[in-house]
């Protein structure tokens, strides 16, 4: 089945080849459009969904960027290949759930996805690795200017691009950052950057975890409005205030270095002997431990290609990944057994970390010496 | 502006959602958003949080109570249950609840980002009509009838033009 080529390949994103991707994981652009006079959607019945679908899919499929594509009707992929799916942040989780009359188009380097009949008629997205909202949006844009040419997106002249949602109307555009902020959250900063960012109509949430919980140290930041700015001017702002964020994340992480190094080398230490030498592991311990080992890869601790190993372990050890390899359905246990397996075969070459050399790299600090600052 | 929970401090933090096609509006302290654990405004219930404050500050609702959309029947007591729209006509049916909608959400409240290439000539040409009836108003306001002729002219001239 044509889904075959698709899980059994890593996204291209996840090469952690980005610039700043040590600290920004991916960059995704997402366009929202619909077709005029016909219900979006949520409001549609069953045969028009089915009708509009028809009317998309080919257009879809036909562009040059999708030559090498996948078309996937959603009714045709089974919940654990739709949550395959939703891990690789292909599809949303709303799509999941979504069958007959819905449908999902992504090239085969999973770098550029359409979702047909979402909340809109038309979610088209880019993602791209590291900071590059620009290439992301550029190469999204280029897609949506050719499906213009063909489909009469519903329009107006005051309001922009109409959305179900009238949260998304004007560019219909949402674009956000994967920021990894250990530093931030060790150094207890992170509640003072997620405020400012918020307070400046940008929002920040944790990628995985329920309310203000953000498991993995993984953030997801974003534009909030679509209406009055253009594109670009989004994508500035956006831009502007990541840089900022990983200047801040960068300055934790050497005061972390400068003057609570114990802290930093037990966290890294710990997090290196549990995920070489555990036999269960449950998903929240995972990603709060691949998290220290990706801060330790950014750090110098392990040799370069240690970092991508790393990444490709955030989403292979999530619950439908780690599924999908096994016949039947695994009990919460035989998974926690089977995360920890394939941590320990992924980073069983791993070296100790190189503590002495990190700290032999470290700068004096230009600060006074926080005596003050207890060592928790 | 003072935080709406403790009336006493200065609001830094400023909400806001829809919750059930209502407008809801809520400013905190920086004391009063930790305490409640506000970190995260899309994923926090709004809501949960105005129930504890009484009574919800500047609730509005979509215009045309009752009315109905002619393309795609939708009506507001749908939108109040969802918070989306039915047809990219709701816009206009529902307009003037959802101008001020919009513009307590957005930035702004008009679009000056991409413009479809095959629709960007009729877009110009409703700007530019907009643009002219906004000039007639202000013509026949201050009795300039003779500008007002001119003006209605280039409205009917721009009207007919394919
Ligand atoms: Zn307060
Ligand atoms: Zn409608």
């Amino acid at each position: 089945m044509a889904i075959r080529k698709i899980l059994g390949k890593t996204s291209d994103w996840l090469g952690g080849d980005g610039p700043h991707h040590n600290i920004v994981v991916s960059s995704r652009v997402r366009l929202a459009r619909n077709l005029k006079g016909t219900p979006f959607p949520g409001w549609a019945k069953k045969a028009e969904r089915v009708t509009i679908l028809e009317r998309i899919r080919p257009h879809v499929e036909g562009l040059p960027e999708m030559a090498e594509a996948v078309s996937l009707a959603c009714q045709d992929l089974s919940a654990l290949e739709k949550q395959v799916l939703v891990e690789r942040h292909l599809i949303s989780r709303e799509h999941a759930a979504k069958g007959l009359g819905s449908a999902v188009v992504m090239n085969r380097r999973q770098n550029l996805s359409i979702m047909v009949n979402e909340e809109d008629h038309l979610r088209m997205q880019s993602i791209r690795s590291g900071l590059q909202l620009k290439a992301a949006f550029k190469s999204v844009n280029k897609v949506d200017t050719e499906l213009e040419q063909q489909l009469d997106f519903a329009f107006d002249s005051t309001l922009g691009y109409l959305t179900a949602c009238p949260s998304n109307v004007g560019t219909g555009m949402r674009a956000s950052a994967m920021v990894h902020l250990p530093g931030l959250v060790l150094s207890e900063q992170i509640n003072q950057v997620v405020q400012a960012v918020n307070k400046i109509g940008l929002a920040v949430r944790g990628l995985y975890g329920e309310g203000t919980e953000a498991l993995g140290n993984l953030f997801q930041v974003s534009n909030q409005t679509t209406l009055g700015e253009t594109e670009e001017q989004i994508i500035d702002r956006l831009q502007k205030v990541i840089l900022q964020i990983i200047e801040h994340e960068q300055n934790a992480r050497m005061t972390l270095l400068q003057h609570r190094s114990s802290t930093l080398l037990d966290h890294v230490g710990r997090a290196y002997g549990i995920l070489r030498y555990a036999y269960s592991m449950n998903s929240k311990e995972a990603l709060n431990l691949l998290s220290l080992a990706k801060l330790g890869c950014d750090l110098g601790f392990y040799p370069e290609p240690w970092s991508v190993a790393v990444d490709e372990l955030f989403i292979e050890t999530q619950p439908a990944h780690l599924q999908k390899g096994s016949q039947q359905k695994l009990a919460a246990d035989e998974r926690d057994g089977l995360r920890a397996e394939i941590i320990r075969g992924k980073l069983e070459e791993c070296p100790t970390p190189a503590i002495l050399d990190v700290l032999s790299k470290v700068p004096p600090s230009t600060l006074p010496p926080k005596s003050a600052s207890p060592e928790a | 502006m003072l935080c709406d929970v403790c009336k006493s401090e200065s609001a830094c933090v400023f909400l806001t959602q829809i919750v059930d096609g209502k407008m809801q509006k809520v400013n905190l302290c920086e004391s009063c958003s930790r305490e409640r654990g506000v970190t995260d405004p899309t994923a926090f219930a709004l809501a949960d949080l105005l129930q504890g404050l009484g009574a919800a500050q500047d609730v509005e609702q979509l215009a045309g109570r009752g009315q109905k959309c002619g393309t795609c029947g939708f009506t507001q007591a749908e939108f109040k249950k969802t918070g989306r729209l039915g047809c990219s006509a709701c816009y206009a049916t529902f307009t003037e609840g959802i101008t001020s909608l919009l513009s307590s959400m957005h930035k702004g409240s008009s679009h000056s980002g991409k413009v479809p290439e095959r629709q960007a000539r009729f877009v110009e040409k409703e700007k530019a009509l907009k643009e002219l009836h906004v000039q007639l108003r202000q013509a026949v306001k201050s009795e300039n009838y003779e500008d007002a002729a001119t003006l209605r002219d280039r409205i009917r001239q721009l009207e007919v033009e394919a």
